[in-house]
């Protein structure tokens, strides 16, 4: 490998990428808008879901208990309804999630120990279903000091992430989410393009080698990775106090394989592509199951099997446990070495195939 | 050292049913400045292709500048030029930019580059536009700025598939005056093209046609063979006289030229008299003479011959 032709490669792309202004906007915009979407609109603790109260029953306990279920900040009352019926109609006109019914002998069924109150959801939400599930929960079966009840049989304490806040655990692996989208994207992207604008007919007429076209190619975007992964950190404690608890450096080392994972994915993909749109389309195929089966979105645990095979050769699963132990769990790459090594030997095997299956030919 | 700078045998290509390049044997001698002539599709670009090594031949045995190829091809690379029939520099990187980065992947050093660069921006016309980005050259200039980069690091032997294609012909002339000063200074250049003109100034030329060599040889000597077949048609009723010269089967093609008719004949014993007689009893008044063949006659009588050739039973 000859250094200074790596360079010039590397010096051309970069140069190349300084005028691609759309690609530098995807660079710069896509951090900044995954962070804000996913940090203040897309929030799995619901709040304020629109609901809905008939308290048929009217007494002194029953307007408490119908409180008390409002000072949850979950549901948020909306209308307040004359009939259970009117109650039906309204869910299923959609204007609210949830309805609470208060029966007339709630005093009597509260003193019987039988329900004394139905909560109503629009099931065909899943998410608003958990969380009418929560609100069941709510004591209401003790008659004395009605009040007063706050201890359930079960306590749940989230430890890491104390106050349950979404951006907490999102943040974390959003950096691999963003580093998986644009960086797989942007090598595949790179060397098809070349081919389509016909640079590379002329590039393997030259004595430049597959190794330092490759590799030439590659680093220019990996430095544009850590450039993302800092943006990500700095904007996730600036705006929402992510912890960084473990060290600085661990965070790069593990942004840094990622990176580098994506990359070499990124350029066996353009070894196979023939457009750039069949550049995109397969790095879609990978994009999707490593947002859903990574754990970024769901609990790795709560998968079936099979899926969880899929998801062990994702490199973002990887990612996952890595950055959200290094950051939220304070631990260091030493403890995670399963992953790091899993990363590395991804790396290997991805560059290798990608510089084999690369020819210096037309055919 | 071997006598010729491109030795190829039988050289054949194949993409799934189609040939390409059917058996073709090509000897190229050192600078000297050599033609493919022949129509798109007639497998110019493939053979290009397969005498830089970008693409396996199917069969047959290459040679060039005494290395075996497709095996030797990236010995070769250091060796030669290509300049591909889409510019294929970056349109996003300035004129110097485009040179300096060719020159450095050739592997000239620092010092070097500088004085090659600066020497061949001066050379090409494009030092006034050095800072200008590539994409935006008019069709001269971003051909000139090809050529500067396929032989930035003075190869031996110069590639050049249909490089005059998309210029006006006072570019393509000037382009040539390049080619042969390149030639002059000991550079072998091979170059295809499909204009006739073109093809007349080239030391020696081949004809491609439907992926088959039809003939080869100088320009004088292909001309030549054709001596005595070629007459000139002058009449008042052109259309008229074509017909007539259309329906004798001893007619290989009639091309009319303003309101000439350029007539070119099969291999026999025509003559100007039988020719007039022949338009006189048509009805058409015409005066024929007899004119030196042309290349284009050359490329007509090559293709025909081949086409029929073809027909013919096995």
């Amino acid at each position: 490998m000859n250094l200074r032709r790596l360079w010039a490669i590397m010096i051309k792309e970069l140069r190349q990428l300084r005028r691609d202004r759309i690609t530098l906007a995807m660079i710069m915009g896509m951090p900044v808008l995954q962070l804000v979407l996913f940090g203040y609109a897309i929030n799995l603790n619901l709040r304020h879901l629109p609901a809905a109260v008939v308290d048929q029953a009217q007494t002194a306990g029953s307007r408490a208990a119908v409180q008390d279920l409002l000072a949850s900040g979950v549901i948020e009352l909306r209308a307040t309804a004359q009939s259970p019926q009117q109650l039906i109609d309204l869910l299923r006109e959609g204007r609210v999630s949830v309805a609470i019914a208060v029966p007339p002998d709630f005093e009597r069924r509260k003193l019987d120990g039988r329900e004394a109150i139905q909560v109503m959801v629009d099931g065909s939400d899943n998410v608003v279903q958990a969380a009418a599930a929560q609100l069941a929960q709510y004591p209401l079966n003790q008659p004395d000091d009605f009040h007063a009840m706050t201890e359930k049989p079960i306590s749940v304490v989230s430890f890491y992430n104390p106050e349950r806040r979404s951006p907490v655990n999102i943040v974390p692996g959003l950096v691999g989410v963003i580093l998986t989208m644009t960086m797989v994207l942007f090598t595949a992207v790179a060397i098809v393009r070349e081919t389509e604008r016909g640079n590379m007919e002329l590039l393997i007429t030259t004595p430049v080698s597959r190794t330092e076209l490759m590799i030439g190619k590659v680093l220019p975007y990996a430095a544009i990775g850590l450039v993302q992964t800092s943006m990500v950190l700095l904007l996730g404690v600036w705006l929402f106090d992510v912890p960084i608890r473990g060290s600085l450096w661990d965070v790069y080392m593990a942004s840094s394989l990622l990176i580098l994972a994506n990359l070499s994915l990124g350029l066996l993909i353009s070894t196979r592509a023939k457009s750039q749109f069949q550049a995109m389309q397969m790095t879609f195929f990978v994009f999707l199951p490593s947002i859903l089966l990574s754990g970024f979105m769901f609990p790795y645990d709560g998968m079936p099997r099979p899926a969880q095979w899929i998801a062990e050769l994702l490199p973002l699963t990887h990612f996952m446990r890595l950055i959200r132990g290094i950051m939220l769990r304070g631990a260091d790459l030493g403890d995670l070495w399963q992953d790091s090594v899993a990363l590395a030997a991804f790396i290997a095997i991805m560059l290798t195939l990608a510089i084999r299956l690369f020819h210096k030919r037309l055919d | 050292m071997s006598e010729s700078a491109i030795h190829a045998q039988d050289l054949t290509k194949r993409f799934g049913a189609l040939v390409a390049v059917n058996a073709v044997n090509l000897e190229v001698p050192r600078a000297c400045v050599y033609g493919f002539l022949g129509p798109n599709g007639s497998g110019k670009s493939t053979t290009i292709r397969m005498l830089c090594g970008l693409l396996t031949p199917s069969e047959g045995d290459i040679e060039v500048l005494g290395l075996r190829i497709p095996e030797q091809a990236e010995q070769l690379k250091q060796h030669i030029g290509y300049m591909t029939q889409k510019f294929s520099l970056f349109d996003d990187l300035s004129v110097r930019q485009n040179l300096e980065f060719l020159a450095t992947v050739q592997g000239l050093s620092r010092r070097e580059e500088k004085t090659r660069v600066d020497d061949l921006l001066k050379r090409y016309r494009l030092d006034d536009r050095e800072e200008q980005l590539a994409g935006t050259l008019s069709g001269g200039q971003k051909q000139r700025l090809a050529l500067a980069g396929a032989i930035v690091h003075r190869p031996e032997l110069l590639f050049l598939d249909e490089p005059t294609s998309a210029v006006d012909p006072e570019s393509r002339r000037d382009f040539w005056e390049k080619l042969f000063e390149l030639a002059d200074e000991g550079t072998t250049i091979l170059v295809s093209t499909h204009y006739m003109d073109e093809a007349e100034r080239c030391h020696r030329l081949a004809i491609l046609d439907t992926g088959n060599l039809v003939a080869d040889g100088t320009p004088a000597e292909l001309t030549a063979k054709l001596e005595g077949r070629t007459f000139l048609v002058r009449s008042g009723t052109p259309r008229k006289a074509k017909e007539a010269l259309d329906d004798r089967p001893d007619v290989l093609s009639v091309a009319q030229i303003g309101n000439e008719l350029r007539v070119l004949m099969r291999e026999g014993d025509a003559s100007i008299d039988s020719l007039r007689h022949h338009l006189e009893q048509a009805g058409a008044q015409a005066e024929v003479e007899s004119v030196p063949p042309n290349l284009e006659d050359v490329f007509v009588v090559a293709t025909r011959r081949h086409a029929a050739h073809q027909e013919q039973p096995a």
